[in-house]
């Protein structure tokens, strides 16, 4: 079972806060989740390369040309805050 | 004059004919929403003004000279992770509530190119993510067979807009049942391609590798139709395939003869509902009637499956749902003190349990230490699935089962049961983690296990059809066949 600590842990990386019954109700359903792959450590699976793009597809390149795109208004409408047209975020330093 | 119900083909040759205009059917189905609507749950968004405008366009294009396309006219609904330019689409989340997304995905304009009238957006489970619609932050669609029932998931809004008949057709998504399993419950049509035959260009992403758009109807032929106008490269995503897009409709064949039909033994799993096996076996024997040989075939990676995808589907949504930061678009927190709570309370206020959950056991699995005892692993594990299917796909054409071991559960299971999707899609998701394109189609009715239903004929069981990556003209063959032998797809609930 993972730890209270170590359900925290994920939920900082994860850009995710947690009230204390979250942390407690997590660290349960994490840990059944965990458990119920468990089996999948006793696979062999020696020599199987893993599956990265599963229609086996390789580097798919095109050009690179410039099209004009006249929605940056549209798009800005959708931030909460916004600046002389920029998104405007909290100060970081 | 009714037209709750009627297949694409039937439809397009009304407005051929003009024996009904497209205003008058959107009005039809809109007038249908309205009345039913309040007791299924299917829409989160219904766009009556922009439908009727569509409409209009719609019947001045049918009067002009030269051919229709095929859907010019009819009616849809999409489920409400396919970003339309103008209109809300919120993953049925609270965290893009108010999202208005500035352009169409590709799937989107394929269909306006068509000139098809979209109805309104449907729920369900929030971001894709469960089996049954109670994720979803609008509340959970019902089935249309039996309100006390769920309509399946996550497409289930979908599922249950078209199997009360509130809409001709829906576009659905899967990534690892969720097109195919709401299908069964509900008793419709549903079409999961091949990965990469649709484009996800500007749907709402949930697990990459595994996201397949396809779409629900009352008939094979009807997914044909669509499987043409939807599939195809696109620039904008660099996974579609190459495969040239066949004439499906055109080339759909019901003479089996020669088609080689599996019967995977590990899919009739422990626990299925007798009633659902016996459905099954009773549209095998049809199919033989049809010419197809059918083998006993083994597949016994299959119990895998939902492991593999317990860890790969996670992953990637940890990874894909790193994009809500409450600073470019959807919800933000109010008064975050400093750029790391906006991130931190943004997400919190705006995420629901599964999704929290989901990207938590994704960060879990990815982080230092862990990456190569579960991702890498379980990657290496699906690589054991796909050679299995590659090698059964050379001795036989189609893969057929069930498409769930049960037929709709009540309301009320799926919550709080972490397990709940990987248990209920156990039977589509080593197919889905293959990249194979697949079918569910209604092949009778059974009696559930979990109690009562006031449904007289009980409740909708699905066959699946499974066949081999890009082969979807073989899987569409032995639907049609299918549908030609048997009515099971014309059935449809009192409402």
């Amino acid at each position: 079972m993972l730890t209270k600590e170590e359900v925290v842990k994920i939920s900082q990386l994860a850009r995710i806060q947690l009230t204390d019954a979250e942390v407690e109700k997590f660290q349960k359903q994490l840990s059944t989740v965990l458990d119920y792959v468990e089996e999948l450590k006793k696979v062999d699976t020696n020599g199987l390369e893993e599956v990265s793009q599963v229609t086996g597809l390789v580097n798919v390149q095109r050009e690179d040309r410039i099209e004009v795109a006249d929605n940056h208004e549209q798009i800005l409408s959708q931030a909460p805050e916004i600046k002389d047209g920029y998104y405007k975020v909290k100060a970081i330093l | 004059m009714d037209f709750a119900f009627l297949t694409l083909t039937e439809l397009r040759e009304k407005l051929d004919k003009k024996e009904v205009s497209s205003v008058e059917l959107t009005k039809y189905f809109l007038e249908r929403i309205k009345n039913l609507d309040k007791d299924y749950n299917s829409f989160v968004t219904v766009t009556e003004e922009e439908a009727l405008k569509n409409a209009k366009d719609a019947d001045d294009f049918i009067s002009s000279p030269g051919e229709n396309p095929f859907l010019c006219g009819i009616p849809y609904a999409a489920k409400d992770l396919f970003c339309t330019k103008g209109i809300r689409t919120t993953a049925s989340s609270k965290i893009l509530d108010n999202y208005i997304p500035p352009y169409d995905s590709t799937v989107i304009k394929k269909l306006k190119d068509q000139k098809s009238v979209l109805l309104g957006k449907t729920n369900l489970d929030q971001f894709a993510h469960g089996s049954s619609t109670e994720t979803s932050a609008y509340g959970p669609s019902k089935n249309p067979w039996d309100k006390n029932r769920i309509p399946g998931g996550s497409s289930g809004g979908s599922s249950a807009a078209v199997g009360t008949g509130l809409s001709p057709w829906a576009l659905a998504t899967e990534t690892g049942g969720s097109i195919r399993q709401p299908s069964s419950l509900c008793g419709i049509s549903g079409w999961k391609p091949t990965y990469g035959r649709v484009s996800r260009y500007g749907i709402i992403a949930m697990g990459s590798s595994l996201d397949s758009p396809g779409a629900m109807a009352y008939s094979v032929e009807d997914l044909a139709h669509l499987a043409e106008i939807m599939s195809g490269r696109d620039e904008r995503d660099s996974t579609t395939g190459h495969a040239p897009v066949e004439e499906y409709a055109k080339k759909i064949s019901a003479d089996l003869h020669g088609v080689k039909i599996g019967i995977p033994k590990e899919y009739f799993v422990e626990g299925m509902e007798e009633g659902v096996r016996h459905r099954v076996m009773e549209a095998v024997k049809e199919l033989k009637k049809a010419g197809a040989e059918i083998v006993d075939v083994s597949l016994p990676n299959t119990k895998y499956g939902s492991l593999v995808y317990a860890i790969v589907a996670p992953s990637e949504i940890s990874s894909n749902l790193g994009r809500y930061d409450g600073i470019r678009y959807g919800h933000t927190v109010a008064n975050g003190k400093d750029l790391m709570e906006v991130y931190t309370k943004s997400r919190a206020e705006g995420f629901g349990d599964e999704a929290k959950r989901r990207i938590m056991t994704g960060t879990y699995v990815l982080s230092a230490g862990y990456y190569d005892a579960y991702y890498k692993k379980a990657q290496k594990v699906r690589r054991l699935i796909v050679n299995e299917f590659a090698e059964v796909f050379k001795q036989v054409d189609v893969l057929v089962c069930p498409s769930t071991p049960n037929v709709a559960p009540k309301l009320g299971k799926a919550a709080d049961d972490p397990l709940f999707g990987y248990i209920a899609d156990q039977l589509n998701i080593p197919g889905a983690l293959a990249g194979l394109p697949a079918l569910s189609i209604p092949c009778g009715f059974a009696r559930p296990s979990d109690g009562e239903t006031p449904s007289m004929d009980g409740l909708p069981v699905g066959l699946q059809i499974i066949g081999p990556q890009f082969g979807e003209q073989k899987i569409f063959n032995v639907g049609f066949a299918y549908q030609q032998l048997t009515d099971w797809h014309r059935k449809h609930p009192q409402i």
